[in-house]
């Protein structure tokens, strides 16, 4: 039997993940570094400090940001 | 070097009073809540044909705050040297803006998260009106300030040339205001320096010129005016050779600040003599 998945949208693509998923499992999982990506879960930023302890629910759509040369 | 190199020639040539009072010609930093900078050239960070171009760009220009843009990683992709890998946090405050932002509620969003990347409290507020202009929608920009200063930000906040926007933004309590000299990216200089001369005389925080810098000569008569400092992005980043307009405007920042500290003279319909005008040999 196959784990639980978890059905999100990720900077408008859909993803799916093991449940239960944190966004620090999300940012993980997506190969990024967490030291340089901000996430916004639901249009709520999380703090970098809570990506750990924020459980991700089936539909959440997040955005996954970092710099860009801009100005 | 090579100033090192003139300072130690003149040091041989004038007298010692003299060469004290040279040396205290000096300009005060700007301050821009608890940051200050001795440089008053802000530069982006976009639109450079290369990484290297970027960073010689930046180090030439002198700037020690470098604006940058929020934007969603591209997933599926590794994420390999980024931005960030290139501008040295003890060399470079990061300012990050809102710019693509067309709402107050879009920019107070993405400020968030600029300030989540960037650990920073510095923001370059934008509220855009349409794709096409670029111009800022004051409305927005001004809803989007009060949060933002409510928030804890430190806003410098672009906006157009207006002068009675300008001061709503200052009351909304924005720490610097930054009127566009020309649209962004136009490259057509000061538009209209009467706008940008009454909101320097009105304003009570630092105005930084933002936006249509084209050239060098833009730069000086920013500062010539008595801005208290210019950002530019794309007069170097889409200059034919990128370093070298860095420097040049370089240059340009401290000779307009250097007139403007001076006191130019007033411009006159008539001409006035440099020579004297008595003790003529005689003539015909």
């Amino acid at each position: 039997m196959s784990a639980p998945m978890l059905c999100i949208t990720v900077n408008d693509e859909p993803t799916s993940l093991p449940s239960p998923s944190t966004v620090a499992d999300l940012v993980a999982r997506l190969g990024l570094r967490p030291d340089q990506v901000a996430v916004e879960r639901n249009k709520v930023l999380v703090r970098r400090a809570e990506h750990a302890t924020t459980t991700l629910c089936d539909g959440d759509r997040l955005e996954v940001v970092t710099f860009f040369g801009g100005g | 070097m090579e100033r090192a190199r003139a300072a130690a020639a003149l040091c041989r040539r004038l007298p010692r009073r003299t060469i004290q009072r040279v040396a205290a010609l000096v300009d005060s930093p700007l301050v821009l809540g608890r940051h200050s900078f001795t440089s008053r050239l802000f530069l982006g960070t976009g639109k450079y044909p290369s990484m290297e171009s970027m960073v010689e760009a930046l180090a030439l220009s002198g700037t020690q705050c470098v604006t940058v843009a929020v934007r969603r990683l591209q997933l599926g992709v590794p994420q390999g040297k980024s931005l960030l890998d290139y501008l040295p946090r003890d060399t470079y405050v990061l300012l990050p803006n809102t710019a693509g932002c067309f709402d107050a509620d879009h920019a107070v969003r993405t400020a968030l998260l600029g300030r989540e990347l960037g650990m920073g409290d510095l923001v370059k507020l934008e509220v855009l009106g349409d794709p096409q202009t670029l111009l800022p929608d004051p409305i927005g920009t001004l809803d989007a300030a009060k949060v933002l200063v409510k928030e804890g930000f430190t806003v410098l906040c672009y906006t157009s040339d207006d002068p009675v926007l300008a001061k709503r933004l200052e009351d909304a309590g924005v720490t610097a205001v930054m009127p566009a000299g020309a649209p962004i990216g136009s490259g057509q200089g000061i538009l209209n320096p009467n706008n940008i001369r009454i909101i320097l005389e009105r304003a009570t925080v630092p105005v930084i010129v933002d936006a249509g810098v084209g050239t060098a000569s833009d730069v000086a008569i920013a500062f010539e005016l008595g801005a208290q400092g210019v950002l530019l992005n794309t007069g170097v980043a889409s200059a034919k050779d990128p370093v070298r307009m860095a420097r040049a405007m370089k240059a340009a920042a401290e000779a307009g600040r250097d007139a403007f500290l001076a006191g130019r003279i007033p411009k006159k319909l008539y001409a006035t003599a440099s020579s004297p005008t008595s003790g003529m040999i005689a003539g015909e």
